[in-house]
């Protein structure tokens, strides 16, 4: 490390202003302060600064999301071999889903990385901004909402227009109005929606004569068509990360306890859902109203989408009391949506882009109520 | 006595180098300083020359605006040195101190007989006033306003802070003579706040004359802006005083002895010192007298006058400041870090649980001055109220701030605060946002539209 060290600073002038390589200074510093945390000490304010850095923030939602993309590795691959009737016990050819699952799964991951952090480091080194960690989650969230038979030319044009139109035109992370993987899913549905939705795309290379349907596109008949346990585990067809609410529920955990993500959001998107759920059984006008409320958990976005997208902490709500209703909203929404418009079977992802455009509006309400107090008391 | 009120919010920062209460001397400073950038908003003018003998209690200086505020030397002496900075803005008047201290008598205060007029002008004589300053914005208090209340926090929570009890002991029937005074200044009631399980003082716990608030709760409970802000927070249009209790003390053995005695008790901490205790010498001490030097290592040591959070950066041919009680001294962390944002090679506070220090809420840490990352927009929300037990929104007064909206300042309450109620917010921001120079760069904002 020493070798890598002492190279570091060697190098580090000519990547400053000035210097021959100045030009590369975004990229250097990138990879610089990647693999070293930067040597800056305090020079106002506290003298002391907390451990804990966006690098490490970002670094740690990556983690969370690991289990599930483990499992929806395996799971494109099982799908896969569960259609062509080859291995259709869960425990047969483990490793050849494996194999099957990451050669699906690995090249949009490659995409989706290479074009928007291709994007990113352009863009910051031609405003001169150090590289934001932001689309680090980004690019992982998005292949895990894609169809596994995604082609891979969308998933790179679908990264590029969020990056570009939900990210940097609004001035990069922390700016953003939208959450990014989900700007690139929701543009993906609406230009190309033959290859976001129907029977043809949630397994990879089936053949016509199997049956392809989701659950969520099941229940318009009052039934989800697969058994409870199959959707906990996570052993049905749907977009690549959102199939295990196991590995979503273990992913929350780690999240919740290392303080990372809001568990006010996730608790509040799941309560919100119940609530909505629970009036459609009152209400029961027909079959999918009827459906136990409790299976929109286990099917389709929810889990995934309440635990890793309306969490994104930039676009939500910022106030605690604002994180509730936030939260609540996206839950009613999605369920409603689910119901009521057949045509768009996942409701979680409309209605966090909805839950994101109104967070503003939320925390002003909440913000308002602050000032009112503040004058009152005058 | 009145009930606790317990504060949810907050963190305390347990560092290395907490100062012995044992072996506390006296120790004589060779030098002096008053630096009156300490003095926010006031335009000092010098009343003596490099040359000019002074003794205890002499004016040095004299505000502009307010020509009845005087800044008195601490100890008697010769002016030795006078610096000035940018546009010769005086930031420093030495004074070299005689070994036996010559003091001007100006006459005990009869605190019965005496109306708030004379006991004012009396204390601006001595040049006491700049001992009590006011919210908003941390400047000495104006000398004919009628605050809302006197505070006077009797705890320190910050990191490595003194202990009140202890800055007091020996001083008790001072203390509760300064605070007599206070309530004597005004209308308003004095409100002395009191840690609800750590004071232990008979001083502060049977204090007399004043309202007594007990708090409970991590810092920034200690801090005074947080009290005021659950007593009674201060409104537009409207001003609070306080006073440090060390300077409490100060006013006490004026109204006591009818002389200035600028004598303070210090803390030396941080983990860069070799024996961390207390000392009592002069305000404004020089650093080489009161350390004799005494750093352990060879590391570079960045020392501080005041707390980790909140100080500022001394050099160790420098001096403590106005109103400073502390100094400390802890390493510089200029070194990288090899993936120090994943696996951090050493423990540092936080309190994030993604690090065992969040969970192991005791541990005491040597920290160093090392950022610890770089600086990002905002992205993660809901830390900065963790440690602000505030009912105002921080991150929208930051942003108001940022965007120059006086009026939206105003409403989301920046009259009540001060950038030391926001210094957590700065330690535990994860994109290392400046957020004190924030704070205070709206309280010039506001200062401008408002004051001057």
């Amino acid at each position: 490390m020493k070798f890598l060290k002492d190279r570091i600073i060697e190098w580090r002038p000519h990547f400053e202003k000035g210097g021959k390589y100045e030009r590369f200074h975004t990229v250097f510093d990138g990879f610089s302060t990647f693999l070293f945390t930067p040597d800056s000490v305090t020079t106002q304010g506290a003298h002391i600064r907390g451990g804990m850095d966006l690098k490490r923030t970002m670094f740690f939602v990556i983690l969370a999301m690991l289990p599930a993309f483990i499992f929806g590795m395996f799971n494109v691959g099982h799908q896969h071999y569960l259609s062509t009737g080859e291995f259709t016990s869960v425990g047969d050819g483990i490793l050849e889903k494996f194999i099957f699952g990451a050669l699906k799964v690995i090249p949009i991951v490659v995409v989706a990385y290479g074009v928007g952090l291709g994007i990113e480091f352009f863009i910051a080194s031609r405003k001169g901004h150090s590289i934001n960690e932001g689309y680090l989650v980004s690019g992982l969230l998005i292949p895990l909402v894609m169809p596994p038979d995604i082609p891979l030319w969308m998933v790179g044009l679908a990264s590029a227009f969020a990056v570009i139109f939900a990210k940097e035109v609004f001035g990069g992370t922390g700016m953003n109005v939208l959450n990014v993987a989900l700007t690139a899913r929701v543009f993906l549905f609406f230009a190309y929606p033959t290859y976001m939705s129907g029977d043809m795309v949630w397994i990879a290379d089936k053949p016509d004569t199997y049956s392809g349907a989701t659950a969520l596109a099941n229940s318009i008949q009052g039934s989800t068509g697969f058994c409870t346990t199959d959707m906990f585990l996570g052993f049905i067809p749907g977009s690549i990360g959102e199939t295990s609410k196991l590995a979503i529920l273990m992913g929350a955990a780690f999240l919740i306890f290392t303080g990372i993500g809001s568990a006010t959001v996730m608790i509040s998107v799941l309560i919100g859902a119940g609530i909505m759920g629970l009036i459609f059984n009152a209400i029961a006008l027909n079959d999918f109203m009827r459906l136990p409320f409790w299976n929109h958990y286990l099917m389709g976005g929810l889990m995934f989408g309440a635990v890793f997208m309306a969490t994104d902490p930039v676009t939500a709500a910022q106030t605690e009391r604002g994180k509730w209703i936030y939260g609540l909203l996206i839950g009613m929404m999605a369920v409603m949506i689910r119901v009521f418009n057949p045509a768009y079977p996942e409701g979680i992802m409309l209605a966090i882009l909805f839950g994101n455009v109104m967070a503003p509006l939320i925390d002003h309400f909440v913000v308002q109520s602050n000032i009112k107090k503040r004058l009152a008391r005058a | 006595m009145a009930s606790t009120i317990k504060l949810r919010r907050g963190f305390d920062i347990k560092l290395k180098g907490q100062a012995k209460k044992e072996n506390c001397v006296a120790v004589h400073t060779q030098t002096v300083s008053i630096n009156p950038p300490a003095f926010r908003y006031s335009t000092f003018k010098l009343l003596v020359d490099v040359g000019t003998e002074v003794q205890v209690g002499t004016p040095l200086l004299y505000d502009k605006k307010h020509p009845s505020v005087v800044v008195s030397s601490p100890v008697s002496g010769e002016v030795v040195a006078v610096h000035r900075g940018d546009r010769r803005v005086l930031q420093e008047i030495v004074i070299l101190a005689d070994q036996q201290q010559k003091h001007i008598e100006f006459g005990p205060l009869n605190l019965d007989s005496m109306d708030a007029t004379t006991l004012r002008t009396s204390l601006q004589q001595a040049g006491l006033w700049p001992l009590i300053r006011r919210r908003p914005f941390d400047c000495i208090a104006l000398p004919d306003e009628n605050p809302i209340g006197i505070f006077v926090s009797g705890f320190d929570s910050a990191p490595l802070a003194p202990s009140v009890d202890f800055l007091i002991k020996g001083h008790e029937q001072a203390f509760q003579a300064g605070l007599h005074l206070l309530t004597r200044l005004s209308q308003a009631p004095v409100h002395l706040g009191i840690h609800a399980t750590q004071t232990q003082s008979a001083a502060l716990l049977k204090a007399e004359k004043v309202q007594i608030h007990r708090f409970e709760g991590a810092h920034p409970a200690g801090n005074v802006g947080i009290q005021m802000h659950h007593i009674r927070p201060v409104n537009k249009g409207e001003a609070a005083w306080y006073v440090h209790p060390s300077d409490v003390v100060i006013l006490g053995r004026f109204v006591l002895n009818g002389r200035c005695d600028f004598r303070r008790r210090m803390a030396l901490t941080g983990s860069e010192l070799k024996e961390p205790r207390y000392v009592d010498t002069f305000l404004g001490a020089s650093v080489q007298s009161i350390t004799a030097g005494e750093f352990s290592g060879k590391k570079d040591v960045r020392l501080i006058s005041g707390n980790v959070l909140t100080g500022t950066k001394v050099n160790s041919e420098g001096h403590l400041g106005y109103y400073d009680h502390q100094l400390t001294a802890i390493p510089e962390g200029n070194d990288l870090e090899f993936l120090g944002w994943l696996l951090p090679s050493y423990p540092r506070p936080d309190i994030s649980r993604s690090f065992l220090s969040g969970w192991l809420k005791n541990r005491v840490y040597q920290v160093n001055t090392n950022t610890h990352g770089e600086e990002r927009a905002f992205v993660v929300t809901g830390q900065y109220e963790q440690v602000l037990p505030m009912d105002i929104h921080p991150t929208y007064l930051l942003k108001s701030i940022m965007y120059q909206d006086i009026e939206e300042m105003e409403k989301l309450g920046i009259y009540e605060v001060s950038e030391e109620d926001f210094a957590l917010c700065e330690f535990v921001c994860t994109s290392k946002i400046p957020v004190q120079k924030i704070i205070r760069e709206g309280l010039d904002l506001m200062y401008e539209d408002s004051m001057a």
